[in-house]
């Protein structure tokens, strides 16, 4: 059985006195590309949604925030900071993997499963009400970014 | 990969990985290094096997036996905090740091990429 969050969500906006959230929902055939590498050749980005920051990084803010943040891959775990209005950040500041897999990833380079990662990971605060500013502000840009960095795959982590 | 089913479904990726987590634990439980690896080597090896576009795969890992976590999500009070555009820092420390553009976390790369907002 699988939670059934936008039901869920639908409701408790309802009892607030708001009008129903208009979800996302993509009913075309989503793009495809097969991989033009092995995972073990292959240059891996991370995206995620989860707030993280480093510290000495701006934070996040948490009304419609687009902006986002990089990270340098080799960061210390320990300097890594979680802010986010919509999920308990209890697990993600005692441990940022649970939002954001850089030990895994890192471990995963070291045995070979993956090629590499970018030079960046990319962070933001997924708490953004409105879709159409993520489709015209913050795709795009995150977008730009990944070519640039030349990735072959991207890992995306919603929160 | 996410953890929120009916979401992602709408969403609709190209390649999906689905953990039965609860929110706040994407990629794995806390301080549990071997089993967060062994799950982001589930969820990448989806990037092998999967020849359809728009395949969702259950990744098997259950957060408890019985599920009972589940029950708790509808209990929950709403949680949420209000928002404004004020930067929201994890501690006064983080802020401190921010303010005295203070980036030594950020260690050797400290370019231009990381030291700013975009």
């Amino acid at each position: 059985m699988h939670i059934e969050y936008m039901k869920l969500m639908n409701q408790l906006y309802t009892s607030m006195g708001y009008s129903a959230y208009q979800w996302v929902k993509n009913d075309d055939t989503p793009p495809w590309q097969a991989l033009r590498k092995p995972l073990s050749e292959a240059r891996l980005a991370l995206l995620a949604s989860g707030g993280i920051y480093v510290t000495g990084q701006t934070a996040f803010h948490y009304k419609d925030d687009t902006s986002y943040r990089a990270i340098p891959k080799n960061i210390r775990t320990e300097d890594l900071r979680a802010t986010h209005f919509a999920y308990d950040l209890t697990a993600a500041r005692g441990d940022p993997n649970s939002v954001f897999p850089i030990d895994s990833l890192r471990g995963l380079v070291s045995e070979g499963f993956i090629g590499e990662l970018c030079e960046h990971v990319y962070t933001f605060m997924g708490g953004i009400y409105s879709s159409r500013r993520v489709k015209e502000e913050l795709a795009p840009s995150l977008t730009e970014r990944l070519q640039e960095d030349r990735a072959d795959i991207v890992l995306l982590v919603p929160c | 990969m996410g953890s929120a089913y009916d979401i992602m479904r709408a969403v609709n990726p190209p390649r999906g990985a689905f953990l039965d987590f609860p929110l706040g634990h994407t990629t794995g439980k806390p301080n549990q290094p071997d089993l967060q690896i062994e799950i982001l080597r589930s969820a990448l090896n989806c990037f092998n096997t999967m020849s359809e576009p728009g395949s969702i795969q259950t990744l098997s890992y259950q957060w408890d036996a019985d599920g009972a976590w589940k029950k708790e999500v509808f209990e929950k009070e709403d949680e949420r905090l209000p928002r404004d555009a004020a930067p929201q820092y994890q501690n006064e420390k983080d802020r401190a740091r921010a303010e005295a553009g203070d980036i030594s976390a950020l260690g050797l790369c400290g370019c231009e990429m990381c030291t700013l907002s975009h």
